[in-house]
């Protein structure tokens, strides 16, 4: 239960390669057969007329009185992502120990955001520590063709789950282990809904949107453009053949997120990549800085 | 977007609520809920009460108190409502919003026995 946050893929995540003690097989032994007699009587007095200025505390729903009812009031007050949250931060707080800079890779399906980051793989691996943890929701296909790049990867399969959550994100991390420093992308299941809303504990959500999608995907996902810090303009390249508006795209990516960055690119041709790899590094350097500080902060106190 | 996903949060903080605060059962549940969250809350009642069903908040009532979309409008300098994230500011009509409320998803409070 703790495990997944995702309701949808309840039981179902497993961590390549984790075996026995990482397995996430949760069963859920609840009794689904109860009699539909539920009593939905609700007598508290919550007008619903006026949403916006509900005055709890004073109000007829907490009148109970003495005797008449055990039932109490509990204040919770807590983030229904919470429990995602904490999970978030203790990710957060490792990769920052560590000194690794983590992307969340995230787009629709077919964005062609295995190529992208295969590509960004081949490119980069000679110049700084890399690492992959791949999220789908049943092969392992996408781990093996990040593999063939020589590059560490690991994959979560989601089952049924329509993302990643930063609980999987940390087991994953425990069996790949990325050096001090390193670059570590996380290629999120393809789906530009629920990932918006599970953070992972990554320095970035970097959306790839391809033009071979329409140019109003930002305002129809408006979460996810909104939770982007990088917005990576795919398969540019096609431009010639397709009826793609870019500067509409930007001004609707814009309109959701006036500050996002957004950058051209073909994973095929090669064309926008350097900046790509640029924007990357400069990243990766705001993190080092952070991270030879602490270390150093470290070593003049031993 | 994902109401059942949510709805296992929510059990999650029941569960661990009711061991520290001690309850055996929940009657009812607030929720607040902004308007930029995302959430449709016909597809969170449907998934509310699937997601409780044999917990300890099995036919637990669900109360959801809706909030405002608010942002911060940079051309007018003032806190503005906004129905969705790409609305334009209703007084300029400009798309320098910054969003400063309503994506909240939050469990209010529980009435438990």
């Amino acid at each position: 239960m703790m495990c997944n946050v995702c309701g949808c893929g309840e039981g179902e995540t497993r961590i390549e390669g984790a075996g026995g003690a990482h397995a996430h097989g949760h069963s859920h032994d609840h009794d689904h057969d109860h009699p539909y007699d539920h009593n939905h009587a609700h007598d508290h007095a919550h007008g619903s007329d006026d949403p916006h200025h509900h005055d709890y505390g004073q109000g007829p729903a907490h009148a109970h009185a003495p005797g008449m009812s055990q039932s109490r009031m509990v204040q919770i007050e807590q983030d229904i992502l919470g429990k995602n949250n904490q999970y978030a931060q203790a990710n957060r707080g490792r990769f920052a120990r560590q000194g690794i800079l983590t992307l969340n890779l995230v787009s629709s399906p077919g964005s062609g955001k295995t190529s992208l980051l295969t590509r960004t793989l081949n490119d980069l691996q000679d110049e700084l520590p890399l690492a992959v943890i791949e999220g789908d929701q049943q092969t392992s296909n996408d781990a093996e063709r990040i593999r063939q790049t020589g590059v560490r990867a690991i994959q979560i399969n989601t089952g049924k789950g329509c993302h990643l959550d930063a609980h999987q994100v940390g087991h994953a991390v425990d069996h790949l282990a990325p050096d001090d420093t390193a670059v570590l992308f996380i290629e999120n299941v393809g789906n530009l809904v629920c990932p918006a809303a599970f953070d992972l504990g990554e320095a970035h959500k970097v959306v790839i949107l391809s033009i071979t999608e329409g140019e109003d995907k930002p305002i129809k996902y408006p979460d996810m453009f909104h939770a982007a810090d990088l917005m990576l303009l795919n398969k540019i390249d096609l431009l010639p053949y397709l009826e793609f508006d870019v500067e509409q795209c930007i001004e609707y990516a814009r309109r959701i997120h006036p500050g996002i960055q957004v950058l051209q690119v073909s994973a095929t041709s090669g064309e926008g990549m350097a900046r790509w790899y640029q924007w990357i590094k400069l990243a990766r350097q705001t993190r080092l800085v952070g991270f030879e500080s602490t270390a150093a902060t470290t070593a003049a106190t031993a | 977007m994902h109401e059942m996903s949510l709805c296992e949060g929510i059990l999650q903080v029941i569960e661990s609520e009711a061991e520290r605060q001690g309850f055996k059962q929940v009657k009812n549940v607030w929720l607040e809920i902004g308007d930029l969250s995302g959430v449709e809350v016909d597809a969170m009642r449907f998934g509310f009460e699937a997601v409780m069903r044999g917990s300890l908040a099995d036919g637990a009532g669900l109360e959801i108190i809706r909030l405002p979309g608010t942002a911060w409008c940079l051309q007018c300098a003032r806190t503005v409502e906004v129905a969705q994230r790409y609305a334009e500011c209703p007084h300029c009509g400009g798309f320098q919003l910054q969003v400063t409320g309503g994506d909240e998803m939050r469990i209010k409070e529980l009435e438990v026995e």
